[in-house]
Parts: C-alpha cells; structure tokens; sequence
C-alpha cells in the first residue's frame, strides 16, 4: 500500500516512517504543508496520513483543497486537539478518520489498513461472507455453516463491521467510535465482553474460529485457514 | 449639536402652533360676531323694512358694545343710506350673497392705516349692506403674542442647551468613573470590584454586570490555577513512576526479556497517563462555557439507551441485574459526546461498585421540572460527608484506592451536569429495590440529573 505522511515534527515522522515500513508499506514523507499539497493532488496514493498542525499551510485546508479537487483518496487525520468539535470539524472537511495524539502505533495501522481496504472494495455488497459465515445485509439474516443465529441488533452491527474489515486489525476505540459512535475510551473493558458474547454466539459451537484476539491491539475476523 | 437643532425646531413648532391657534381664534371670534351682525339687521330689514333698519344701525353705532363696528347701508346705485362708513369700497363688488372681505380702512381720529374685516350681502335685491370690524386690536394682539413666543423659544433653548449640557457631564461622569475602575481591575488588582452609587439607577446596573462579570473571571481563574496544580500533582507520581520503573530496567541491565517485560509495563503506564489527562481535557472542556456554543437538540431517551446498552454485557457478566425504565423522546438540549460520556461514567462506576447479584437501575423520565435521569445501584453507596468531596478531580474513597480508574469520573458528570444547566444529587438507593437484610452496609448509591425543561424547537436528531 501506498501511503503519504504529511507530518512536520521530525520524531514522530521517523517514528511514523519506520513502523509502517516493517509492515510492508511504501511511505512519502513530506514536512511541509504545500509540499504535501502538491504531492497529495500529484495523487497515487492509497491512503494520505494528514498531520493537522503544519508550517506553511495547515492540515485541514489541505483537505478541502484535495476534496475540492475531487480526489477521493481516503485521509486519516492526526491532531493533538481531542476535543469533539475538533474531531467533527476534521471529518467534516473531508477526513475519513481521526486519530488524536498521542496514539498507539498498532491503533494508527488498523486503521490505515481500514482505509485502504475501503478505497479499493467499490462495489456495494448484499452478503458478507468470511470462510462459513454468512451475513445477509438486506434480510438481516446471519448463517453459518447453514445454520441460522440470531443476533440483537448491536451485535449485528459489530459483527457487519468485522467483517467489512475481515482479516485486518479492529482496536477497542474503532469499535467504539464506528458501532457506538462513541468518542471517548470507556476505561473499563465494555468492548470485551460484547466481543466476547458475539465469538459465543458465532464461534463456540463451530469448528474453526474465526474471531481472534490480536494482543495488543484488539482483535480480528479472519479465516485461520486463509493466508493472512 | 443636532440634537440642539432638533430640541430647538421642536420647541418653535410647539411655540408656533400655540401662537397660530390664538390669533386664529381671534379671527375667527371677529368673523362670528360680525357673522351675527349681519343676520340680526337682515331680520331687521326682513321685518320692518329700510327704515328700521337704518333707525337700528344708527343706534348700533351710538352704542358701546359695538364701537368698533363698521357699517354701511347703500341703494342699489351706491348711494349712502345710513352707517358710519362714507363711501362704498371700490373693489367690493357685491355678488349678492354674503362674501367676506378684508379691506384699508381710515378711522376719523386716528391718521394711521387700519385693516378691517367685512361681509357685504344684498338683501333682497335692493340694498347693499355690509358689516365689518376693524382689526388693529387683533393685530396688536397677535404681535404682542409674537414677541412671547420668541422669547419663550429663546429660553427655552438657551435653558435646553445649559441642562443638557449639565446632564450630559454627569452622565459622562459616571461612565468615566465605571471606565477608570475597569481599567484599574483588569490591571492588575483583581479583587476590587466596581463602586455602585447606591441610586439603583441603570449605570449602578451596569457595574453590578461588570462586577459579576469579575466574579466569574475569578473562578475561572481559580479554576485553571486548581486545573494546574491537580494536574501537577496527580499526574506526578505516574510519571515519576514510569520514570523509575524506565530507569531501573537501564541500572539493572537484564537480558531481553525482562528489559521487553520493563517497556511493555512502561506503555501500560503511559497510556494510563494519557488517559487520565484526556479525561483531564474532556472535564476542562466541559466546564468552559465555549462548549455551549456545540449544543443542539437531542434525545435524551436514546442516549441513555444507547448507554445502558454498552454496558448490559458487563452487568449481565458480573451478575448484576441491569434493569432500563426510559420515557420516550425526552428532549434536552446540549452536547451528546459529553452526554454520552456522563451516562457511561455513571454506569462504569455502578457496574465497579456493585457486588455480584446486585441490581442497577438506570431511568430516565419526564417530570415537571424538566427531564429527570437516574442511575441507582446497590453497591456501597457514598456516605454523606463524602458526597461533595466525591465529585472532586482525583478524589477517591479510601475504599477505592487500589480499584482501577483516574477519579474522574464523578468530576466529569458534575461538570457536564453544570454545562447544561442540571442539577446532579447523589443519595443513598432507598428504598432499596432489593432487600438485603445479609448485606449491612450497602445503602447503594443513586445519582440523578435533572435537566431543565427546554423549548423544542426541532424535533431531536
């Protein structure tokens, strides 16, 4: 995947840099806001990491620039402001997520894998499917292995949401933010057990599991049998 | 100086109307009573012929009532029949209906030219009368009249000009007086506030304003300096901590690892640092009254739906009946990301604090006051010398110290609670909805928001 990290403090950039290196991507830094400008509409990019505070030209002008231009390409916004109507702002001007400082390395590669995943799937599903598991978006309807289970509401939100993002990292604060749209980070481990209820409900009685625990991180639907 | 214009045009006009409304009435008084003249020596002629009436006008001219009268009775052809008028005025030319006149006239003593007021009529076709009275009366009158007007227009606006000029002074007085207090609090001494006169008048108003102003100013300051220090002195010693705990695994030089197991912990730590201080933020947030400007309709039912229903699984976990009683569509007005976080904040701490088989019940209703949100658990409770302390940054119990979470959660409600104008009270669960006679000491907690009724002015989103 192809990423470009429009970040101007020199640390966190290499820091940035590296991580997403040793995951296998191909990263253009840039520290200065035209600069980033420039390359963003030069375009080619699966995913557009876009510090908010920058010399020159600050992020989110860079945003509605790119947008304005027509260039879809999906942008993580990064900030140091955490309050809400920051937050809402930045969606608004034409992010697609945002992720406020300080952050976990593995929170920021979920959910750049996320965005990129997004772009490139365009056409729109009726049915999920990962290995056996079947979940029929219109019918509201969730199989596996033939066999009908029956889902509150809720869980079959996060369960369509794992499987929009199968085989790909999904933290706690996703979850949060995209099933509950809930912005803050309840202390306690509210998430784990709704996860927990849904693996019982979908995974106890089958043979393969297929929602795991990534430690560290949070967790993941994914096929075992399939190469990661 | 246009309102001195103003002020003067407005005191001529009502001067002049006042001066035209008498000399009008005079005139008009002068025109009825020759008006009636006319009509009673018609009658007179209607009656009794021409020699009656020409005994009667010379007896009107002998007497005094009507010595300023002018009359004259003239034949077909002008010739003189009888008044004390000698001649005919040339440009009347009678039309033989009453017509009125006014015409220069001379009086026998008198060499000065006077102005007279006349009706001429035709009676019956065969003689011209007419009647008049002479107006240099009037026209004095109305000159004397003149010269009060002008003067009273004069001193009225001179009079104007002085007081308002006084006023205008005091008045500015005042301000400056407001004025220079602003200027010497904001520079530097604080505590003073600004002299109210003791008239109650609207400029002792506005520094009561401007003193409550200071006030506020005041506990904000004080509440940033406290914001400071908390945050200095809570968050010291998890970041001394993690300092430690870093520089230990250097001084120790163990193998790989342990030194993986030190940084791990080290992470832990810090993201539990990053959490308190966003927790920090979001309450800072929340007490600022910039916050207001985000509020919008919302459901109130829905966010504490939404709410109890995150946290359902992690009751249902620790076997804890989570009962939901909602009324719909309660409306409030506010922000739901800090809404939302107080309704978990509270679930969070009654799922903590209430032992296994015990019953939360969360509730939202409508009430007259307004909308009335309550989460009751029958867990420890909070006694009630505790209760203030409870919603302080940092404060825990010291039956808490040791449980996992910042303190601030409390803190949060109350200062979510006070950004939307709710009032937040913590008491004991009674009654209890279950009964415990094999658990002394459980009062439960129960904590209520209520909010104020607001207009709806859309329906919610």
């Amino acid at each position: 995947m192809r990423i470009l990290l429009v970040e101007d403090d020199p640390q966190a950039a290499s820091y940035l840099v590296k991580g997403l290196k040793e995951q296998g991507m191909t990263v253009d830094h840039v520290a200065d806001g035209r600069e980033g400008l420039f390359r963003a509409t030069a375009g080619g990019y699966d995913v557009i990491i876009l510090d908010r505070m920058l010399p020159g030209l600050d992020g989110l002008s860079i945003l509605k620039a790119v947008r304005a231009a027509g260039d879809n390409t999906p942008v993580l916004v990064l900030s140091a402001l955490s309050d809400v109507d920051a937050r809402v702002e930045g969606l608004r001007a034409g992010g697609d997520d945002y992720l406020t400082k300080p952050f976990a390395f593995a929170e920021l590669m979920a959910r750049v894998e996320a965005l990129g995943r997004r772009a490139r799937a365009e056409k729109p599903l009726t049915t999920l499917v990962v290995a056996d598991l079947e979940l029929d978006l219109t019918a509201r309807v969730v199989k596996r292995a033939g066999k009908t289970i029956d889902l509150k509401p809720k869980e079959f939100s996060l369960l369509e949401y794992f499987m929009r993002h199968a085989g790909q990292v999904v933290t706690r604060t996703m979850l949060l933010e995209r099933v509950w749209d809930y912005a803050f980070d309840p202390q306690t481990n509210v998430i784990d057990v709704h996860v927990s209820r849904l693996r019982g409900k979908i995974d106890k009685d089958f043979e393969k599991p297929l929602l795991h625990t990534v430690r560290g991180a949070g967790y993941m639907l994914r096929d075992p049998a399939e190469a990661p | 100086m246009w309102y001195v214009a103003l002020f003067a045009i407005s005191t001529t006009v009502v001067f002049g109307f006042i001066w035209w409304a008498a000399v009008t009435f005079m005139l008009r008084q002068t025109d009825e009573i020759i008006e009636s003249e006319v009509w009673s020596l018609a009658e007179q002629y209607d009656e009794r012929g021409l020699a009656a009436l020409s005994m009667q006008i010379s007896s009107r001219q002998r007497s005094e009532a009507s010595r300023s009268n002018i009359y004259l009775l003239v034949d077909r052809d002008f010739h003189y029949l009888a008044g004390n008028m000698r001649q005919w005025p040339r440009s009347i030319v009678p039309k033989g209906y009453p017509e009125w006149d006014t015409i220069p006239v001379t009086a026998e003593d008198d060499p000065r030219p006077l102005e007279a007021r006349v009706q001429v009529v035709t009676l019956m076709g065969k003689v011209h009368l007419l009647v008049g009275r002479e107006l240099s009366d009037v026209l004095r009158a109305r000159s004397i009249m003149a010269r009060a007007m002008a003067t009273g227009i004069f001193f009225t606006v001179i009079m104007g000009l002085i007081w308002g000029n006084v006023m205008s002074l005091k008045l500015l007085g005042r301000l400056e007086q407001v004025n220079r207090a602003s200027r010497e609090i904001m520079g530097g001494s604080m505590d003073r506030r600004i002299p109210l006169s003791g008239s109650g008048d609207e400029f002792d108003r506005l520094a009561g304003n401007l003193n409550d102003m200071l006030d506020r100013i005041g506990e904000l300051l004080a509440t940033v300096r406290q914001v400071s220090d908390n945050i200095a002195h809570d968050l010291r010693s998890p970041l001394t901590r993690l300092r430690s705990r870093l520089e230990l695994a250097l001084l120790e030089q163990p193998d790989a690892a342990s030194q993986r197991q030190a940084i791990e912990e080290a992470i832990t730590q810090a993201e539990s640092i990053i959490a308190t201080f966003n927790a920090l933020l979001t309450i800072a947030q929340a007490e600022s009254a910039a916050a207001r400007g985000g509020f919008e309709d919302l459901d109130l039912s829905v966010i504490v739906r939404d709410a109890a229903e995150l946290y359902e699984p992690l009751a249902e976990d620790k076997s804890i009946a989570l009962t939901v009683g909602v009324d719909e569509g309660l409306a409030v007005r506010g922000n739901r990301h800090l809404l939302s976080q107080a309704v978990a904040n509270l679930l969070d701490n009654a799922v903590k604090y209430t032992p296994a088989g015990g019953t939360i019940q969360v509730g939202a209703v409508a009430n007259p006051e307004g909308s009335f949100l309550s989460v009751a658990d029958t867990g420890p409770g909070i006694p009630e010398e505790e209760r203030e302390n409870v919603l302080r940054r940092f404060y825990r119990l010291d039956q808490s110290r040791g449980t996992p979470g910042s303190g601030l959660g409390l803190s949060l409600v109350a200062a979510v609670a006070r950004l939307h104008g709710a009032r937040l009270t913590l008491s004991d669960n009674v009654p209890s909805p279950l009964s415990l006679p094999d658990l002394p000491g459980l009062s439960g907690l129960k904590v209520c928001l209520i909010f104020p009724a607001w207009e709806r002015s859309r329906p919610p989103a």
